[in-house]
């Protein structure tokens, strides 16, 4: 695929193996930690990772994956669970901790800062999107989310060790370039679906996010078939306001900022 | 070839195909079904089951958070962005949709206008669940035949309308 905007020149938890472990692209697996409130989510995010051959704990909260990934209680994380984990992806909103509040205490973790952080999330947000990559995530997909998506963390994922190719350099240029990447034009759909004119090209969200709704996914182009219920058309208008809310305490402060999907 | 079996792959055909081109259903329903191979044959029923369990517990709560002397607000607008959520992961197109509008009389406080969204979801949830479950039939039947079930990715004239 064309650049992918998903250029880190760091190198991932690769500090944390112990000598023994081999390049996780070679013969390992890359684990992922998948986090989302929603079971139907759940499922499809964990086949989109085994299909693209990931091994995949699933977990609904974000508390869960703190525990999974050891850090419990202010402990510092000691013994995982289980099995090192290459990758958390999570979703945005969920009830008691937001995935934002899950990446920022993934990044203050010593331990855990260097584990790459997707998030997922159904509003396409410019501020959200913004505030999630300043905190360190390393992408961000618009739900719902695309093999194409996933594939090209995998991608991300095998490709980061060793060379670090495409990738200027620069610590902070990756997060610049992934915010100009922001502002091109969506690529064509990615995803072997039929004709659909225009829609699964825009759920990208690492390439464009667009919120200005002239610009925005086509999504509501097409949603807007046959269903004009109470002035569905004009609704579809309203923007993002911008508004910057900070997800300090409930879920429900993660559906404040946006006004409509 | 067996005829019969033609037949069915071709009625089966056609059913998809309306459903796409009446906006029941969107691209990702597509995704769904390429993520299902001989190792996962059954995976686009299951997660469909999970979204009819998940729905239909969404929406009685719904109806009872509208009921609410004081209704909360928040309340509601998280179950609809709950409903929003898995309904778009399984390409549900209308009931996505009727998500949408919902949320925008939530936000206004509109009880009314939130009661007929209700009123709307439900149907569209009732409709998408009734077509899927014959479409799951149709599948089964080709199956039986010794047929297999092409991804629509594949189908003639699966586009999204823009009507």
């Amino acid at each position: 695929m064309a650049s992918n905007g998903l250029v880190s020149p760091r190198r991932r938890s690769s500090d944390q193996f112990d000598g023994s472990d081999p390049s996780p692209c070679g013969s390992e697996e890359v684990h992922v930690l998948a986090v989302d409130d929603s079971l139907v989510d759940r499922k499809v995010i964990e086949r989109l990772l085994k299909i693209t051959s990931c091994k995949v704990t699933a977990v609904d909260s974000g508390l869960r994956a703190l525990r999974y990934l050891g850090l419990d209680e202010e402990k510092t994380a000691g013994d995982f669970n289980g099995l090192k984990v290459d990758m958390i992806i999570t979703d945005y909103c969920m009830p008691g901790m937001t995935g934002y509040e899950l990446l920022k205490k993934i990044k203050e973790s010593s331990a855990l800062r260097e584990i790459p952080v997707v998030i997922m999330s159904s509003e396409n947000v410019l501020a959200r999107i913004d505030r999630c990559m300043e905190e360190g995530a390393e992408d961000f997909i618009v739900k719902p989310v695309k093999l194409s998506d996933v594939k090209r963390l995998r991608d991300f994922m095998t490709r980061d060790v060793g060379d670090g190719t495409s990738s200027d350099g620069g610590g902070t240029t990756h997060k610049r370039k992934l915010r100009e990447s922001f502002h091109e034009s969506p690529p064509s759909s990615t995803v072997s679906c039929a004709s659909s004119s225009a829609p699964a090209a825009s759920t990208t969200r690492s390439r464009s996010p667009s919120p200005s709704p002239s610009v925005s996914s086509s999504k509501p182009v097409t949603a807007t078939t046959d269903f004009d219920f109470m002035g569905f058309f004009s609704i579809r208008g309203k923007s993002n306001n911008g508004r910057h809310v900070e997800d300090s305490d409930q879920h429900l402060n993660c559906l404040k900022e946006e006004t409509v999907a | 070839m067996d005829v019969g079996l033609m037949q069915m792959q071709r009625r089966l055909a056609e059913y998809t195909s309306a459903l796409f081109k009446e906006g029941i259903l969107d691209s990702q329903y597509v995704q769904l079904q390429e993520l299902q191979d001989e190792s996962n044959p059954d995976f686009v029923v299951e997660v469909v089951s999970l979204f009819f369990t998940d729905s239909e517990k969404l929406l009685n709560d719904l109806s009872r958070d509208l009921a609410q002397q004081n209704v909360d607000f928040k309340r509601v607008d998280a179950h609809v962005h709950q409903l929003k959520g898995s309904s778009s992961s399984i390409g549900a197109e209308r009931v996505k949709n009727a998500c949408i509008v919902f949320r925008n009389f939530c936000q206004e406080k509109n009880i009314p206008g939130c009661l007929r969204c209700l009123q709307q979801i439900k149907q569209e949830f009732l409709l998408v669940k009734s077509k899927l479950e014959t479409l799951f039939k149709l599948e089964q039947q080709v199956v039986a035949a010794g047929g297999s079930i092409p991804t629509s990715g594949s189908l003639p004239t699966v586009q999204q309308p823009i009507l």
